[in-house]
């Protein structure tokens, strides 16, 4: 087990370490550098001048170097200034990755919840008027472009109905709980709605494949009452292919979380991430994107634990 | 009689696949779209409005025999518009589409008939890209300088670059799917008698693997390529509406929403319009994949 877990661990390094370096080199070739930021509001500045900031910062030095300088300074903690906040990164980063883990958590768990309770209704009768009605709908979330359909709730409950908040956490001055969440009810309906028709599929597929097994046959041979059989024993086994492929799903979600976020102006790790992009803010683009990465690959690896902790029959 | 005669499984498959009413309703939608996409030229000329000619004091116009959807924020026809902005949209879905189906189907032979070493290789890069979130990823990719890569300014700046850019980003982060289903299936194929011999007799590997391979890891994949056009789509609007994507003055169904958050307040048909195509769109396409999927694996349903 312990092995399993060092070695599991080891590759989401690996996986992590080979981003950063892809993804650094992909944030060097975005449109100016720092110093054309710096010198953006300053025309007096020559050739001479520029070049001597390229050379103090750095920049003039092979990228593999400037990696290396980079990554020296990332694992003691210092990823750099934020330039648009003005503030070292991580302090910009970490509350925006709070939001958003906040944002992806409840959004995942109703997903899953209202994934599991209408695939399995789904399955009971493949081919029926539920299972049709359910397929449809999933066939709809896969399908719907998630930010317009932020657009179409916005445009239903907050601009015609004026009934939820179109943007933002909380409002000005009132901080109480029921406004939060308030606030969070549309960006979660959007993002669960974005997910639950995938999860549907996959675990009607898996409800019906575990069905037809022998070990169905057997619990219902020796007397197991329909909801027993459904609920325990096909449930159980179909957990299995499906913890894989919702836990494969993370990197998906935190692209949700992206364009919810954008839409809905929640000050999460995706709309900073974009800001940052759109604003020539290359530490907490660069470093964002890592903790995406990064939270990513922690989903992966819990997802991966889940299911040796399933399936008897794996090993760790 | 009709009965005795010999079958063709492409027959066979024709024939299940009419029977799948979804599959057919959505083959017919989708014909409808191109036709509706291809239409934009002729419904220009006949409404005889110039669909790049911006007209700031008809903005926001309401629908009138001129303009049958009204005008957008630069008094440019929302009809032709959508017809025009279809065209790039379902062309990106398809050429991406086809670009990324290449680097799959490469990766996964290679992986697959090679195997070893090369296999862990490239299967373990496989899996660390299906984990990655591909959207952040994608929006730096469109967001790099081509001139920094070499390209002139000339170039870079063209609507040719901007269109290839993102049909070839989207391609780079979409092959994973296809990867491994072809990797699967050539490790079974390698194995039979007819590629055996192939090797026997002296067959080098890149032949083997495109003239015995690859036609029989085709069919298998028609379901995934047919469901990655439906991701593409979605990708490239998503891009587009973020401004990473396709840009004015070329139309596409994603950025037509750019200026959403004054769209909803002014002018709510407007945002309403091109997300429904691409969700129209997406949906034909992932249900015409189901309709298929019956067709080629009949196994599969129940």
């Amino acid at each position: 087990m312990t092995r399993f877990i060092l070695a599991r661990c080891g590759q989401s390094a690996l996986v992590l370490l080979v981003m950063s370096f892809v993804i650094y080199s992909l944030i060097g070739l975005m449109p100016g550098d720092p110093i054309d930021v710096m010198i953006a509001s300053n025309p007096g500045a020559t050739p001479e001048v520029v070049a001597h900031l390229r050379a103090i910062y750095g920049l003039d030095q092979p990228i593999l170097l400037r990696y290396g300088h980079w990554l020296a300074a990332a694992l003691r903690g210092d990823f750099g200034y934020s330039r648009t906040h003005a503030q070292p990164v991580l302090t910009v980063l970490l509350p925006a990755l709070l939001q958003t883990c906040k944002l992806m958590l409840t959004s995942f768990v109703v997903s899953v919840v209202l994934a599991f309770a209408l695939g399995v209704w789904a399955s009971l009768k493949p081919g029926g008027v539920a299972d049709s009605i359910i397929s449809l709908f999933a066939f709809a979330g896969i399908s719907v472009p998630v930010f317009w359909l932020a657009l179409v709730l916005i445009l239903v409950f907050a601009v015609t109905w004026h009934v939820l908040p179109a943007s933002g956490i909380g409002t000005f001055g009132d901080g109480g709980v029921t406004d939060q969440l308030r606030h969070l009810i549309l960006p979660v309906t959007t993002l669960a709605l974005a997910n639950i028709g995938s999860f549907t599929r996959f675990i009607r597929a898996a409800m019906i494949e575990t069905m037809r097994m022998d070990h169905i046959r057997t619990a219902r041979a020796k007397g197991a009452g329909e909801r027993r059989v459904v609920l325990v024993h096909a449930l159980r086994n179909a957990m299995i292919p499906v913890v894989t492929v919702i836990a494969l799903s993370f990197g998906g979600l935190f692209s949700g979380a992206l364009i919810t976020e954008t839409m809905f102006a929640q000050p999460g790790m995706g709309k900073m991430i974009y800001d940052a992009i759109l604003g020539n803010d290359f530490n907490l683009a660069l470093t964002g994107l890592l903790f995406a990465t990064l939270v990513t690959l922690l989903g992966n690896l819990l997802a991966d634990l889940a299911y040796g902790w399933l399936d008897p029959r794996i090993k760790l | 009689m009709r009965r005795d005669r010999a079958v063709s499984p492409w027959q066979l498959r024709w024939r299940r696949f009419r029977a799948h009413r979804t599959g057919m309703g959505s083959l017919a939608v989708l014909l409808l779209l191109v036709l509706f996409v291809a239409s934009a030229h002729p419904v220009a000329w006949w409404l005889a409005v110039d669909p790049y000619e911006t007209d700031l004091l008809s903005q926001y116009a309401p629908p009138s025999a001129a303009h049958p959807l009204g005008t957008d924020d630069a008094g440019r026809d929302e009809l032709v518009r959508l017809m025009l902005g279809g065209q790039i949209s379902l062309l990106v879905g398809v050429l991406a589409t086809a670009v990324g189906s290449v680097i799959g189907l490469t990766i996964g032979v290679i992986s697959g008939y090679f195997g070893r070493r090369l296999d862990a290789v490239l299967m373990r890069f496989t899996d660390g890209m299906i984990a990655l979130p591909l959207l952040p990823l994608l929006i730096v990719l469109g967001a790099l300088d081509l001139t920094k890569l070499g390209f002139s300014a000339e170039f870079a700046h063209s609507a040719a670059a901007g269109f290839w850019r993102v049909v070839i980003i989207v391609a780079l982060v979409d092959w994973t799917g296809i990867a491994r289903l072809t990797r699967a299936a050539t490790l079974s194929l390698k194995e039979r008698d007819y590629v055996r011999s192939a090797r026997a007799s002296g067959g080098r590997p890149a032949y083997i693997m495109t003239a015995h391979i690859l036609p029989n890891v085709a069919t298998p994949l028609i379901v995934a390529v047919t469901l990655t056009v439906g991701r593409v789509i979605l990708f490239e609007s998503v891009l587009s509406f973020l401004g990473f994507g396709i840009v004015a003055p070329t139309p596409s169904w994603g950025n037509m929403l750019n200026n959403a958050q004054e769209l909803v307040t002014t002018a709510p048909a407007l945002a309403i319009y091109p997300g429904l195509l691409i969700f129209i769109t997406v949906i034909a396409v992932n249900f015409l994949g189901d309709g298929l999927q019956h067709a080629f694996d009949p196994r599969s349903e129940r």
